[in-house]
This record gives C-alpha cells, structure tokens and sequence, in this order.
C-alpha cells in the first residue's frame, strides 16, 4: 500500500503529475471562496514533527492542512523531550499513541523519515532530511514551472549552488527527470557530490555557458561556512564565478524565470535586483507550496487508500 | 557430561580431507589419529563425518567490557566465540576505562578465564587513552600476565605519521605488532557510508576510499623503513588490496585481515537507512567486494577477523547518522566465508584454517593456537557440519546484542563442536 512521501522517487510521471494537477484545482477552489477552508480532511490529525527549525515550510505545511479542515499539532522537537535524550522511537510512538495520522517530518540526519515511518503506522511526509531530500520544495516548483511556463517536459532547468549538501537539489533532480525536463547542475567541483555523474542529469562547472541555454535558473542557497571547509576561498569568490548577478541575469532568455527555494543569502548566490525583479518566482514559490502541499495531503489521507507515494519501507531491503 | 579428561572425537575429517578418522583428546592435547580407535575410557562424539579444523582465532572482537556490559561482557562475547568455532579471540581496547594500562589487559584476560569459553588475548592500545598523542605503556602490558603482542587504538587511526614510526619501532623490542585502522581522520569528518554513487543520492557524508589507502600506503613505507611489523585492520577497499599486495611483494612485514561483513555486503544496504548496515569501514562496492575475495584467496590479505561489534538496541534503533557503527559476526564468520569463498571454490578448507586460525595466530604470537591438527599438538579444534544450512535469527545470538547484518540470510555450513584445550564449549551446536 502507497503511505508515504519520503523522496520524490517515490513519485512516478503519474503520481507527480497528479499531484500537480490536484494542486492546481485545489488552487483555483480556495481562490474562488470567500472562505478557503475546504472540509475534506476533517477529523483527521496531522502532525508537523520538526525536529529542525524550518519556519516557512512548517507554516506552510500547517496552512495546508488547516485548509483542508484537519487538526493540526506542531510538536517542535526544540524544547521538548526530544533534546532530553529521548529517541525518535519514543517521539514516533508517542505520535502514534495519541492518534496522528500522517506525520510531517523535518530532520537534521539524512533518512530520518525513513526511520519514521517504521515506527508508526500514518503517513511519513518527508520536509526536508539532512541533505537527502525535501520532496514536497520539488513539487512546488515543478508546479511553478508549470504555472510560469505551461509545462515541465522538455524544459532546460540549471540549478546552480551547494548541490553536495542540498535536499532540494537532490529531490528536484529526482522529480524534473521524471516529469522529462533536461536538468544541469552547475557548481564549483567542491560542492558536486563524488557520483553525481550517476545522476539523470548534466554537470557543468561553468554557469556563463549555461545560462543561455536555460528556461530555469534555480539558485541554491550557499552558506558561508562552507568557506571555512575549503570548498570556496572566499564568498567573494564563489559569488564572482557562480552568482546570479545583474550583468548575467541579461543573459538568459527573454522568457526564462529565476527561481531559488529561500532562505536567500541576497549578494552571495544572488542579486537583489535579480531576486526581486520579473523574472523571479521566489513569492509563486511560496504560495504555491501551500498548494502543493494540500495536494500531498489530500492525496495521501482523502481518500480510503493513499493514491501516491511510496509503499511500506522493509527493514534492510532496497527502496 | 563424565568427568573424563579424554574424548574421542569418532569419523571426522581433518582439514575436510581424505577419509573419515577418530581423533583422541587427552590433557589437553591431540593424543592420536586413526581409523576406527577403540573408545575406551574416552567419552565418545560422532563426528558424522564432519570437518575438523584447528579452533578458529579472531584478531579483532569487540567485547565492550568494562565498560559497556551492556552491549557484551567476555562472558556472552566469548561464548558467542565459542559457539561461533573459536578457541581464541582478541579483545580491542576501546573499553572504558580504555586497555591502555597492564590493569585493564590483565582484568580482560582474567575474566576470559574465569568464564573458560575461549582464551581471550587482549589488545593493547596504543596510544593513552586512544587519544593518539601520547604512547601508552606498550612494554607493560608486554610483560603482563595478558602477554599483549598486538597493539591497536582501533576506532582511530594512529593518524600521526611520526608517532605511528615510533610505536612500529618500539613495539620490535617485545615482537609486538602494530594493528592500524587505517582512517585518514581529515578526510573522513563525519564520515557516514562509503563515497560514491549511494552516498551522493542517499545525502550521507562519504567515506572515500582513499581515506583507507592513503594511510596503509604510509603505514607500509614507514614499517619498511623501521623494519617493524605492520597489521592492517579491516581491509575494505580494492585499491587496499593492491597496496598490500605491492608491499608484501616487496618482501615487507605487513600483514592483513578483511571482516566477513566486507567479503559479503555492499553500500547498496544503505539504502534502507536501517543503522544495522552502518560500520567502519563502510560497507563498499561490488568491485571492492570481488578484490577481497581475490585478495583473501590469494594470500594478500592473511586472515579473516570479524571485527565483532555489539552495540546496545538503542544505539542502533536510531537515525543512520545518529546510531553507531558496527555489527556482530563471531557466530556467522564461518559460514560468511563458507558462502563466500568455499562454496564457490575459492578456498579449500586447509586454507580456510590456514586464514581463520593459523595466520591470525601467528599475527597475534599465540603459541597454542592455530597449530596442525597432529599428535601432541593442543587439542583446541573446532568441527563443522558442512552441508548443514541456517538461517541467521539475531535472537538466537549468544552475544549480548542483535546487530547483526546477516538476519534472515540462509548460511551454509554449522559449528557442531569446539575443543578449547580438549574440553568442549560447544557440543550439538550448543554450549556445552
């Protein structure tokens, strides 16, 4: 049985584009209604499970659900029993105990929701782990893609920045291969992790020859400490060589958009100008995820069944 | 059980070879072998045919006391041992309080005593406190009544080229040996799983195989270069292999074990982010796994250890970069490398003696064990059942913890019975 959303492997051409599809039409119904609540997940608990903070992605994940009339329950793992040693079995049966039933979970450790999902028998919605995956970020900007320019297929989509460290590279490589956009990740060689040439994607070290050729620039967060770990001399240097300044935003295409997941670091990855100019996505971005995410919700609880995702995760077998 | 000192070991073959012989255990020793030996005041044990091995000699056991009784105490790792084929074992140093000192050794070996599954030689560490800074007393613990020959601060590297020299030389005086986990810690900061394609997808920090290399490469130039004796823990790696297959052509004193764990399982596990795959070193790629078993059938790497590593649930019921590293192997080395390597005819079953009790009890300078199945020789023997199959429950475990990467995995091959000195600790598959 499909449960859970862990990483966006888990969605085929089908699951995704129905996703996309739901979060359209959910989309033009709370737009159209005075009031936006929609009563479909009432009587259902779903609970944020943030054991990182993530301001913008646990509201819009509460957004979601309370738009779909579900109880909602933050459990911030800061604060809480969590940072006195208890495990995150204890927190997951804990959850389970009092009724949740899907569990939206940010982690700092790669696989973490996997780990989840073993524990408990709701859904596992994965927010963002370690540096492995944020599912529900590659959604939504597949689905403003969509919205910005009519399709996904056949796009040239350059993600440019950390890719070794990022969550939301790895989930957007994952599902834009799926949907048959030709990705191209640029980067210093640093910060390309060792067997990304496996990856359904191009590599590329030069972002000017890049540009040109792109439909969409997603520029990734870079934090300075990576500085401090030799993977860049200086930000000065990284911003020179990889930064999405003024000068070369006038080389991409007249219709290509500029997007990037947030939190931006505005004069490093990418100018202001740039960030808030008509090429830039970045506000779509954050309201479409609210989108997306009801998408998600409503797919894995509405119904009887769940109609996307992944199925049960065996211990010790490959996903 | 009769209070007799002799057994009679009926219709089994040494080595696997040739026909069907008894074997007479008297004091301790082998007292004769030949076909159809009148039992006599000898208790009497039907072989069924099996093979008769010289009781298999772990180099590398963790048994976590003091320390972590926890997870394991000599009593339930040796027993594990035991029932595992093994008449001895080495007990690494990262315990708390850490075997830097002839207390800790000699509280180890006395406690292997006292529970009488399998001698316990207990490894020095190297370093206080496994610190890697400062030598630990290496000569005391030389003298002690544990008798340490083989020092290792395993969990860390002796990253410091220049005290690794130092200790390769020092340890000369005593016919000592340097047992190295070859970690190169600057290049392994948070290190997770093997780097390659599973860890870039996976988003764990990679543990690069050049991490491992890097320091054999050094460690073998620098036991050239004093002339000493260098061991290398836990070879995971093909180009490790190939380091060690130029040094040893060189004529150098360096010798090498590989895991069961390393000759069977690869990265892929990782995928599952069950913490019961996470180990150091990383499980790797098929490519490594086929060097190790051509290394090991080869000669390059000398022995097998397990590296037996028991950890308490909780400490592997956790996050992949949360929980610890390690899994158990003493009840399951045998048949790993019956699976691995005999089954597909890449080792007899006189080699396989020669890589699981002779060579690791040359390595560690136990004079008892890994001796020639022959008259007068200790009676420490282990009998197999070859074409027995099983499959692996982590309940059944002797051991004190479940962690073993082999669970549900159907093995072939059985311990039947071990021989610690002529007396049995496992008979039937049981403790005896």
């Amino acid at each position: 049985m499909k449960r859970h959303l862990l990483s966006a492997a888990d969605l085929t051409l089908e699951d995704a584009t129905l996703v996309l599809d739901t979060a359209t039409e959910l989309a033009q119904l709370t737009e159209r209604a005075t009031v936006k609540k929609l009563p479909t997940l009432r009587g259902r608990t779903v609970v944020n499970l943030f054991f990182e903070d993530s301001t913008r992605t646990r509201t819009s994940f509460e957004l979601a659900a309370k738009r779909l009339s579900a109880d909602v329950i933050n459990f911030s793992a800061k604060g809480s029993s969590v940072s006195k040693g208890e495990t995150l079995k204890d927190t997951a049966l804990t959850l389970e105990a009092m009724g949740s039933d899907a569990v939206v979970v940010r982690h700092s450790w790669s696989g973490a929701p996997v780990n989840l999902s073993r524990f408990i028998r709701g859904s596992v919605i994965n927010a963002g782990d370690g540096t492995h995956e944020h599912p529900t970020q590659a959604l939504l900007d597949a689905y403003t893609m969509r919205q910005r320019l009519g399709r996904v297929e056949g796009l040239r989509v350059t993600i440019v920045g950390d890719i070794l460290h990022s969550r939301v590279a790895r989930s957007n490589v994952l599902l834009l291969s799926t949907l048959g956009a030709d990705v191209t990740l640029v980067a210093p060689p640093t910060l390309l992790p060792t067997g990304v040439d496996a990856w359904p994607c191009a590599v590329s070290y030069d972002l000017d020859a890049v540009l040109p050729k792109s439909d969409v620039v997603m520029m990734l967060r870079v934090q300075r400490e990576r500085m401090g770990a030799a993977y860049f001399p200086s930000t000065r240097e990284y911003s020179r060589r990889y930064g999405l300044d003024v000068r070369r935003a006038q080389a991409l295409s007249d219709d290509a958009i500029v997007m990037h997941p947030g939190p931006m670091v505005r004069g490093m990855e990418i100018a202001a100008e740039v960030a808030d100019g008509l090429r830039s996505t970045i506000v779509d971005q954050v309201a479409n995820g609210v989108s997306v995410r009801m998408a998600v919700l409503y797919l894995l609880l509405g119904g009887a069944e769940p109609a996307i995702g992944s199925d049960d995760v065996d211990a010790g077998g490959l996903r | 059980m009769s209070d007799t000192t002799s057994y009679l070991l009926q219709s089994v073959r040494p080595y696997g070879e040739g026909e069907p012989v008894d074997v007479r255990l008297v004091d301790g020793r082998v007292a004769e072998i030949g076909a159809g030996l009148t039992v006599g005041d000898s208790t009497a044990y039907d072989g069924r045919g099996g093979v008769l091995l010289p009781g298999l000699v772990d180099l590398h056991t963790h048994l976590r006391e003091p320390g972590r009784e926890d997870a394991e105490t000599v009593e339930t790792g040796t027993l594990a041992a035991a029932l595992g084929g093994f008449t001895a074992v080495h007990a690494m140093a990262n315990t708390d309080p850490v075997a830097d000192t002839a207390g800790v050794v000699e509280q180890v070996w006395r406690l292997g005593r006292d529970a009488g599954h399998c001698d316990v030689a207990p490894v020095g560490a190297v370093t206080i406190g496994l610190a890697g800074e400062q030598m630990a007393e290496l000569g005391t613990m030389a003298d002690s009544a544990a008798r340490v020959r083989v020092f290792s601060d395993d969990g860390h590297c002796v990253s410091d080229a220049s005290l690794m020299r130092r200790a390769l030389e020092y340890v000369k005086a005593f016919d000592g040996v340097i047992a190295q986990h070859a970690q190169e810690p600057r290049l392994t900061v948070g290190a997770q799983m093997n780097e390659g394609i599973n860890s870039s997808l996976l988003g764990l920090t990679g543990w690069p195989a050049v991490a491992e290399e890097a320091i054999i490469a050094r460690d073998c130039l620098l036991a050239a270069h004093v002339q000493s004796r260098l061991h290398v823990c836990h070879v995971s790696t093909a180009g490790s292999v190939e380091l060690i297959r130029w040094a040893k052509g060189k004529g150098w004193d360096v010798t090498a074990e590989v895991t069961p764990h390393h000759l069977l399982l690869t990265d892929d596990l990782a995928g599952s982010y069950d913490p019961v795959f996470k180990v150091n070193p990383p499980l790797r790629t098929k490519v490594d796994v086929e060097a190790l078993r051509e290394g090991l059938a080869d000669g390059t790497i000398d022995c097998v250890a397990t590296d037996h590593a028991p950890h308490a649930l909780e400490d592997k019921e956790a996050e992949w970069g949360a929980a610890a590293f390690g899994m158990t192997g003493l009840e399951t080395a045998l048949a790993v490398v019956a699976q691995t390597m005999v089954e597909p005819g890449r080792l007899t079953w006189r080699q396989v003696a020669q890589r699981l009790s002779e060579a690791p009890a040359r390595i560690g300078r136990l004079e008892e064990h890994g001796r020639p199945i022959a008259v007068g020789e200790p009676a420490n023997l282990c009998l197999v059942d070859p074409d027995a199959r099983w499959t692996v429950d982590p309940a059944q475990s002797a051991s004190r913890s479940r962690n073993t990467p082999f669970a549900g995995h159907e093995l072939p091959t059985r311990v039947v019975a071990t021989f610690l000195r002529g007396r049995p600790t496992v008979l039937d598959g049981r403790p005896a």
